[in-house]
């Protein structure tokens, strides 16, 4: 069963259904035995840091997320969250990864909106996928390079495209919005 | 390297995909669905749906219908048409869209687009502007073009940016259904002064056309329905052509 874990950010559909679509059940939830006992836990989101850290705290999910056990995958804002801190409403995160995460300079577009490959890439998480790949990226706010990051992406400046410590992994691109390569990852995500 | 955008665009009518010229005419397409997955295999980096008969009694079905692509497609998509209220957006967006587009309701509510921006960031709010050119002016028009707003082009734009819209969806009404190429000067005084990407859309007729938007605008998506859905430009082969002219692109 691969627990996908419900807040108040964004939709969950799409990750559902493209969970679905490689042949796992999935349970939409925020309950804490349940997070516990899956086999693996996806930690989505769209929407703002602040909020959602508060949201989390209020519901006691935030100890959860840090003590699970295993494989977890943090998308989008679930990945900033992981993060020990954000510029997006002064946030303090879960403090997974040891990463900051900032707000792009205006100096271009913002936010990323788009399909956008990587400049380095390693780890399970990225098997046969290749550097010319593309993902799709919506970010305002970015995670720094640091020594968790298993991949990096280039916009204004090189940021955490992917980041893993342990049994934490996580993506700043959507993997269910990425067509094929994305399936791929998320794939290669749940067979871990 | 971020890549340019290249997105089919489907007008929904009673759960079937239409198309118009000039806003009118309206002509059977298919299976939305069917059409929406063919897109996908084929490389289309982002769909647009639009509800053109969207109606109170008809949003129920919308929503279905939106439920269903989203179970289909893995690439991103925009819902418009007749989205008036946060309720609207809430209903697009739960049903698993990734955007949501406002048109004459947030000239009519400018409220709108700061509403649903707050709840659920900036990136979901596309703001769908169309434009004629009429004495010497870019003029917006609302409620599927029939309505003169009085507002410029330019100004709504700046201000729909500053009201919290993650992106513009810039339809020239003198273009759109021509097919003799994207209104490239409104496109490229818009996309120089806001700071959120903007799509280029109406006027699309060949491969050139879209090299020329990318060319000579800052728009990073173009955006057209009929050449994609009669297979007069195949999107491997857009694709193809568009990476020769060095613009780059997700192949």
């Amino acid at each position: 069963m691969i627990a996908i874990l419900k807040y108040n950010a964004g939709n969950v559909t799409s990750v559902e259904n493209a969970v679905q679509n490689l042949g796992y059940s999935t349970v939409v939830t925020d309950d804490i035995e349940m997070l516990k006992s899956a086999d693996k836990v996806i930690f989505p989101g769209v929407g703002e840091a602040s909020s959602a850290m508060k949201y989390l705290k209020e519901k006691g999910l935030d100890k959860v997320i840090r003590e699970l056990t295993q494989p977890v995958l943090g998308i989008c804002l679930g990945m900033q969250l992981m993060c020990e801190s954000s510029e997006e409403g002064d946030t303090k995160g879960l403090g997974i990864f040891d990463a900051k995460v900032l707000q792009f300079p205006p100096t271009a577009l913002v936010p990323q909106m788009g399909w956008n490959n990587f400049t380095s890439l390693k780890g399970k998480l990225f098997d046969g996928i290749a550097l010319e790949n593309d993902c799709y990226f919506v970010h305002s706010f970015y995670a720094k390079i640091c020594p968790e990051t298993i991949a990096v992406s280039d916009y204004i400046l090189p940021f955490s495209a992917a980041l893993q410590k342990n049994n934490f992994y996580a993506t700043q691109f959507h993997p269910e919005k990425s067509a094929k390569i994305g399936l791929q990852i998320l794939n290669n995500f749940l067979k871990s | 390297m971020l890549k340019k955008r290249i997105i089919p665009c489907l007008d929904i009518k009673d759960n079937r995909t239409v198309k118009g010229i000039n806003f009118e005419n309206i002509i059977d397409a298919g299976d939305p669905i069917e059409l929406a997955k063919r897109y996908v295999i084929e490389g289309a980096d982002e769909l647009v749906f639009l509800d053109i008969t969207a109606t109170q009694e008809k949003r129920k079905t919308l929503t279905e219908l939106v439920r269903k692509i989203a179970a289909e497609i893995n690439i991103p998509f925009t819902v418009g048409g007749g989205i008036n209220s946060l309720e609207d957006a809430n209903a697009i967006i739960d049903s698993g869209a990734d955007k949501i587009s406002v048109n004459s309701a947030a000239i009519l509510n400018r409220n709108l687009i700061t509403e649903i921006s707050k709840q659920y960031g900036n990136q979901c709010v596309v703001v769908a502007i169309d434009t004629k050119f009429v004495d010497g002016e870019w003029m917006v028009f609302r409620s599927g073009g029939k309505i003169p707003t009085g507002l410029k082009a330019v100004d709504w734009a700046k201000k729909v940016a500053n009201l919290g819209a993650g992106e513009i969806l810039l339809t020239s009404m003198n273009n759109d259904g021509t097919k003799a190429g994207f209104a490239c000067d409104i496109t490229k005084q818009i996309s120089e002064v806001v700071s959120i990407p903007v799509i280029a859309s109406g006027g699309a007729g060949t491969m050139e056309h879209f090299a020329e938007v990318f060319q000579e605008t800052k728009a990073t998506g173009a955006l057209a329905a009929s050449v994609f859905h009669f297979g007069q430009i195949p999107i491997p082969e857009l694709k193809n052509y568009l990476k020769t002219q060095n613009i780059p692109i997700r192949i």
